[in-house]
């Protein structure tokens, strides 16, 4: 037998979706290899084929239970274009623009606390069975019960406007098919001020965790890259509902800037390797080599020039200010998310003072086009929907490039630098050392069903195979 | 027999006139008698089977359909008891496990016969019967009207609104037994004479036909059955009768 080996974790635990990683050592117990494998198959974009436009939002939400609100507004900004609509009714935009903010929230929320939480709070090499969203609530009942209610205020602002917390029907091509009632608004604006205080001080949790423990963040999954976000045009600000390209190399210049987002396919490319049923997009100038690029909050905190809302863009400051300018550590993602949900509950409270949100002026109508692009940013990154349409309303084509995909080669950097500097020399890899890997694949949270637009379950594996590419260990947890 | 005459639903006394079915006494009467073939406007046909009632006493009792069997005097009919609603439940489900039924992602849910009587039967698992999941094309060639039988029942209500009400008959039966269903009288629908106005395009108790661009319009609160179960409508009007009497006394 050689004396190789492969490491498998499988399944990845505390992600949405299916996903495992696999680990080659060589005969001197140096890691060769990770991976990071999507193993599921959905195939929405050919089984949307043949179906009526204005079902799309709906039908592709269905893509994710944690994200659909983002699935739905990207679906309904391109069937936006498709029956002709540049500008829609300001009722509209304000309340789907609500919609996002209160699924960005809840979304970030839900990762933090009750994903992540865990690895920062008790360590990345606690024992297994502390390293749960139950533990945090044992070990500070408060906290945790901050947790569930700000998750739930997102929920309910996705209610308020969507109709249901999950799977909702609000965005229709051309607007929204409701407004926001009087009796709701006054019971969201009855909490916001709290969630706003709790939003402030989930901040402070993250940047002290980074700031902390810089040194080891430094050394984390760290490594130079292009970032890549919608940012607002004009001024560059952050806009996670609408706007145009901006990509950044790892030194803060330009590759494209405020770039059409309808011109997508004009800069990306996606890759495909035999190992995952997960794309590898990068920006064609560059090639797959280069070209390689990440998204999401850390991605958004680099590319906007500034945030529209004071707390966010004063922590937003603090970030640039700490990182000396672009930020390309992984753990970042946690301070840098947390930014974003303090810069969402402003915007929410902002919104629900603005009496357009009780307009009735809901849906707007234009000329029929056949083809339509919508762009969004979606809590864990930038989120393309493409559609073709015929002169029937049947859709013909369908192409989504999600967040996660937009990240699987940076996940794939972050396993593999982890699995060298944790995996690296150990005679006996244990299960604390194999979450560090998880670590640095939740700090992206990932969504591995959305990356392959399939069906499934979402738990991690980690394999070790020898250079024979014989299987001979295991190890996977499904919490 | 000339005159008004009294039966009997679940032990409740019902008027009726001469001519009646048993579904129009119980209707007038405020009892709900669940249907899904049936409508008002559109003459009965019986082929849902879903309003199955039991008449003649629970011994020697026999199944009829309520929309099309005449009331009589004296007649003791079961309607809402466990064993009439296992039945209908059992065929609901089956309707499911004929069809493509994906109600969430379907603009019929929550204003969809079909969804609501399976709510009202507490149909509250997938069906027990394997799915068929039938191959069947959308059509969509006509400017302002859709046809997705994947969701048909073949409940027949357009056929007999096209036939009856609009004098056009677009639509029709094909094949026989489990491989009967309703088609267009054309290649497709746009190579007939519908029109969006046909009484036939506002009947269909399903998403199968599909008024173009109205989708989701409808928010999530203000669709039919969110506010009620169906039948409700009928129902109430036992309690309105009851306001009404309280109010003469």
């Amino acid at each position: 037998m050689s004396e190789t080996r492969l490491i498998e974790i499988s399944p990845v635990t505390r992600v949405e979706g299916h996903g495992k990683v696999t680990i080659h050592l060589d005969a001197n117990n140096q890691v060769d290899e990770a991976r990071l494998h999507i193993v599921e198959f959905r195939g929405f974009e050919r089984f949307i084929r043949g179906r009526l436009l204005w079902e799309v939002p709906v039908i592709v939400q269905r893509l994710c239970g944690i994200c659909p609100v983002s699935h739905h507004l990207a679906a309904a900004k391109a069937m936006d274009q498709i029956v002709g609509v540049d500008v829609l009714p300001p009722t509209a935009e304000k309340m789907r623009r609500l919609m996002h903010y209160g699924q960005v929230m809840q979304s970030h929320v839900l990762h933090f606390f009750h994903l992540s939480a865990p690895d920062l709070l008790f360590g990345f090499g606690a024992p297994a069975e502390r390293r749960n969203i139950f533990e945090v609530i044992r070990e500070n009942p408060e906290l945790g019960l901050r947790a569930v209610l700000m998750r739930k205020f997102g929920q309910e602002i996705i209610e308020a406007t969507a109709g249901k917390k999950i799977h909702g029907t609000g965005a229709i091509p051309g607007g929204i098919n409701r407004n926001l009632d009087i009796a709701t608004r006054d019971r969201l604006l009855g909490q916001v001020d709290q969630m706003l205080d709790w939003a402030q001080d989930a901040l402070a949790i993250a940047r002290n965790y980074v700031q902390d423990h810089s040194a080891m963040v430094a050394d984390f999954g760290t490594f130079p890259s292009t970032h890549m976000a919608l940012v607002r045009e004009g001024d560059g600000a952050l806009d996670l509902y609408h706007g145009r390209m901006r990509a950044l190399n790892c030194a803060g210049a330009p590759i494209f800037d405020m770039l059409d987002y309808c011109d997508y396919h004009k800069v990306l490319v996606e890759d495909v390797r035999s190992w995952s049923y997960m794309k590898f997009p990068f920006i064609k100038e560059l090639g797959p080599e280069n070209g390689w690029y990440r998204v999401g909050p850390l991605a958004r905190m680099n590319t906007a020039s500034f945030i529209d809302t004071p707390l966010a863009n004063a922590a937003h400051g603090a970030l640039r200010a700490f990182s000396g300018g672009m930020n390309h550590s992984t753990l970042a993602n946690h301070w840098a998310r947390m930014i974003e949900v303090v810069h969402c509950v402003e915007k929410i409270r902002e919104l629900l003072h603005d009496p357009d949100l009780q307009g009735t002026d809901l849906v707007a109508k234009g000329e029929r086009r056949f083809e339509g692009i919508g762009v969004i940013e979606a809590p864990r990154g930038n989120l393309i929907h493409h559609y073709k349409v015929d002169e029937h309303d049947q859709v013909t084509f369908c192409n989504l490039i999600v967040s996660t995909t937009h990240n699987n080669e940076g996940m794939n950097r972050a396993v593999k630098d982890v699995a060298v500097k944790h995996l690296s020399g150990q005679p006996k890899i244990t299960e604390g050392m194999l979450n560090h890997v998880e670590v640095a694949i939740r700090a992206y949270d990932p969504c591995l069903s959305c990356a392959t637009h399939a069906l499934g379950q979402m738990p991690l594996q980690v394999e070790i195979y020898d250079a024979d590419a014989r299987l001979i260990d295991r190890a996977g947890q499904c919490l | 027999m000339n005159g008004p005459f009294q039966f009997r639903i679940d032990g409740v006394e019902v008027a009726a006139t001469p001519g009646q079915t048993i579904m129009e006494a119980a209707d007038a009467a405020g009892i709900y008698i669940p249907r899904l073939c049936d409508v008002e406007g559109l003459r009965h046909q019986g082929g849902c089977r879903v309003c199955t009632v039991k008449v003649g006493g629970k011994a020697a009792g026999r199944s009829v359909s309520a929309c099309t069997q005449p009331a009589e005097p004296g007649l003791e009919v079961e309607n809402d008891t466990e064993a009439r609603n296992r039945v209908r439940r059992d065929l609901v489900e089956m309707l499911f496990h004929e069809g493509n039924h994906l109600c969430p992602i379907c603009e019929k849910s929550g204003n969809c016969e079909l969804q609501a009587m399976a709510c009202r039967l507490d149909m509250t698992a997938a069906t027990r019967f394997p799915y068929l999941e039938p191959c069947r094309d959308l059509d969509a060639s006509h400017p302002d009207i859709a046809l997705d039988t994947n969701r048909c029942i073949s409940c027949g209500r357009c056929i007999r609104a096209s036939q009856d009400v609009d004098a056009k008959g677009v639509f029709g039966y094909v094949g026989r037994g489990i491989h009967r269903r309703v088609a267009v009288n054309g290649a497709d629908l746009a190579h007939t004479d519908a029109a969006l106005a046909d009484h036939a395009m506002s009947v269909c108790p399903v998403g199968c036909i599909i008024r173009k661009g109205e989708g989701f319009a409808t928010p999530i609160g203000a669709r039919h059955f969110d506010h009620g179960l169906i039948g409700h409508e009928i129902e109430g009007r036992a309690g309105e009768d009851l306001a009404r009497k309280d109010g003469r006394k």
